[in-house]
């Protein structure tokens, strides 16, 4: 990851090279990275049963969905925008797949629908982002209402999914050596991969980095902003839209009230992940790692056992508020 | 006549307009007033009652945009705000007493300031992005409204904290009254004062505003106390209106709301320029939306999806690209010929 990573936008290799310590772009990738093995530390010594390998796997198992969505949440963040209808598109996906298998509709037909309704919200949101100038804020928080409200249009109750393929999907345990992972986890590496593969090696992905650092001196270099900016809300809604088909095989339903607030999971996730709102910075190694540090905070706090489920959010809170000042130390010291 | 529709409180006014004469159709009496047991009584007065914390929230959100921020903690803010006076007044002797609930009242608000100071302490003096800084607030606030009522709804039985929301004073809703009456407040200071104009410079260019010897610093910090301050008063009528506090539940994406409520009402996200009186009609434009989707019949499942359609069209109609597209097609076709 790191290596794939390292390819983006390189430095001025000048006077970077014989120095050992890490590289001012890593650093606050790697202070998440040394946070996340303290908590893990902590975890491991004081409760017993922590340092199963499994419980690290049960964090991906448990999260899996959420790590797609924020992996597209990163493309968006990395231009310097913000998506809040995610969480909504998740719930919408959930829902339409639900209704579809309800309806005797074969799977293969229904996964290209569910990702294609995602990618046609996003779509929609980054066209009018782009081109009436609408802002992301506002043109994704109205995507938000669309969603949720499509949601309740098909029906205000839970609907059961009992599809054979997704009960068979939903049930799979890979095994490899005593541990097991699902079919979702699986999908959200392939996800991981691919994003960081196009971020780091392709044009599109330079592309990305260069409209969130400058969006003026990326139109004067003759880069596709408008097209880039399109593109991302694009993906953001397909990954959204995988999140959603994900999240029906691990609750085995659809609900308009699946997935509420998770677009602030999602967010919080790329943020600790040390990747900049203002757009330019980051990676999706980081986002990944953002994703981990909510998993493992819910973990301790089930561990810990006497904890009320509100300290997740409080914690939650404080982690991100020890990460900004960390990385506003950081980007402090670099001017 | 091109004047006044170029004017940005335009739309909103008419879209406020043309949802109040619809309710007409379907409501003959929509717009009676009643005078029972010396009260006013009527859907407008509803709308304006349901819609005072909105407004609220959304006047507060109003100055914290024009300084070029946001401040997603609202929500949070009003359900800790509601949360701590209910758990104050629930541990009073005699819940009636109008001094005790007084002291819950304003202990409440000003943990509300103190939240307020929080954010635009990250915002101001670490120079955090505002909507980063307030996320954190968002999240952790809510966790913290449920550690003060420790997860639990507390429900209160206290007649002058439930006047706050449901009482009269001169036969007027007292919600309508606070709200008018910081509405004022904040008009004055904003226009009457250099305050406003001070605001507006910092959220146009803060670097600029700072070298023109504006403290801008203290005045982020002004906005976002202001904000939270709102937020609070909003949390109390919130609370209030059903006697309890839910950390949980109260003032859920109220945020959201009253972002929406701004930008409806011409104020830029991107700061600088701001209208109080574009943000009063935003509010109760929402209201009003949320009351004809009742009114009208239409189930309220679909309430969120008619929102979502008419938030599109006000944006693109407010969209300087859009109108471009669609104002100045016709002099450019007769220019090419």
């Amino acid at each position: 990851m790191m290596d794939l990573d390292t390819k983006v936008a390189p430095a001025p290799v000048t006077a970077r090279v014989r120095r050992f310590v890490p590289r001012q772009k890593y650093l606050p990738v790697t202070a998440t990275a040394v946070l996340i093995s303290l908590m893990y530390g902590i975890g491991v010594v004081n409760y017993t049963g922590f340092s199963d390998t499994q419980i690290v796997l049960n964090i991906f198992i448990d999260n899996a969905f959420l790590l797609v969505v924020a992996v597209g949440m990163t493309f968006v963040i990395l231009t310097g925008g913000i998506d809040l209808s995610v969480g909504a598109v998740v719930a919408l996906t959930t829902m339409v797949v639900a209704l579809l298998l309800e309806n005797g509709w074969p799977p293969a037909v229904v996964l290209p629908v569910a990702l294609l309704m995602g990618s046609t919200i996003g779509l929609g949101m980054g066209l009018m982002i782009h081109y009436f100038d609408v802002q992301p804020f506002i043109a994704t928080l109205a995507g938000m209402f669309l969603a949720r409200g499509l949601c309740y249009v098909i029906s205000t109750d839970s609907i059961p999914i009992d599809d054979p393929f997704w009960v068979r999907v939903s049930n799979a345990q890979l095994w490899f050596g005593g541990w097991f992972i699902s079919i979702s986890v699986l999908v959200a590496l392939a996800v991981v991969l691919i994003a960081a593969y196009v971020l780091a090696y392709t044009t599109f992905g330079r592309d990305v980095y260069a409209v969130g650092g400058d969006p003026q001196s990326a139109r004067l270099m003759g880069l596709r902003v408008g097209r880039t900016r399109v593109a991302v809300y694009t993906i953001s809604g397909l990954c959204s839209g995988l999140g959603g088909v994900l999240l029906s095989f691990y609750m085995s339903s659809g609900y308009g009230l699946h997935a509420s607030g998770m677009e602030l999971d999602a967010i919080a996730a790329v943020v600790i992940g040390g990747t900049l709102l203002t757009g330019g910075s980051g990676y999706v190694l980081g986002t990944v790692l953002g994703v981990l540090v909510l998993g493992l905070i819910q973990t301790i706090i089930t561990f810990q056992g006497n904890l009320s489920s509100w300290w997740t959010k409080i914690f939650i809170g404080l982690f991100l508020f020890v990460f900004i000042v960390l990385q506003r130390v950081v980007t402090r010291r670099r001017r | 006549m091109t004047t006044v529709v170029r004017h940005r409180l335009f739309w909103p006014l008419a879209m406020l307009v043309s949802l109040l004469v619809g309710n007409l159709f379907f409501t003959p009496d929509f717009f009676a007033v009643e005078v029972r047991d010396g009260h006013f009584y009527g859907a407008l007065f509803d709308i304006l009652r349901q819609g005072a914390p909105l407004l609220l929230v959304a006047l507060g959100m109003t100055l914290v945009i024009a300084t070029g921020g946001i401040d997603l903690s609202v929500g949070a803010v009003v359900a800790i705000s509601g949360a701590l006076a209910c758990q104050q007044i629930s541990g009073l002797g005699d819940q009636g007493a109008v001094g005790g609930v007084l002291f819950a009242v304003a202990l409440a608000l000003l943990l509300c300031a103190g939240l307020g100071l929080w954010n635009g302490f990250l915002v101001g003096v670490v120079g955090i992005q505002p909507i980063i800084a307030t996320l954190i607030l968002m999240i952790a606030g809510r966790g913290v409204a449920q550690l003060i009522t420790d997860g639990q709804i507390i429900n209160v039985n206290s007649p002058p904290y439930k006047a706050i929301a449901t009482g009269f004073l001169l036969a007027v809703p007292v919600p309508i009254i606070i709200a008018a009456a910081l509405v004022a407040i904040v008009a004055v200071v904003t226009r009457r004062t250099a305050f406003g104009m001070l605001l507006e410079s910092v959220g146009g260019n803060a670097g600029a505003s700072r070298l023109a010897g504006i403290r801008s610093r203290r005045l982020i910090i002004i906005a976002y106390v202001a904000c939270a301050v709102c937020a609070g008063v909003a949390g109390l009528m919130v609370s209030s209106t059903v006697s309890s506090a839910d950390g949980n539940n109260a003032g859920l994406l109220i945020e959201l709301d009253a972002i929406l409520a701004v930008v409806i009402g011409g104020t830029s996200l991107l700061g600088g320029r701001f209208s109080i009186a574009g943000t009063v009609i935003g509010a109760i434009l929402i209201k009003t939306l949320d009351t004809t989707v009742y009114t009208i019949g239409i189930p309220p499942e679909v309430t969120l999806l008619f929102k979502a359609v008419v938030v599109v069209i006000l944006c693109l109609v407010q969209a300087p690209a859009f109108r471009a597209r669609f104002t100045r097609r016709q002099p450019a076709e007769v220019a090419r010929a």
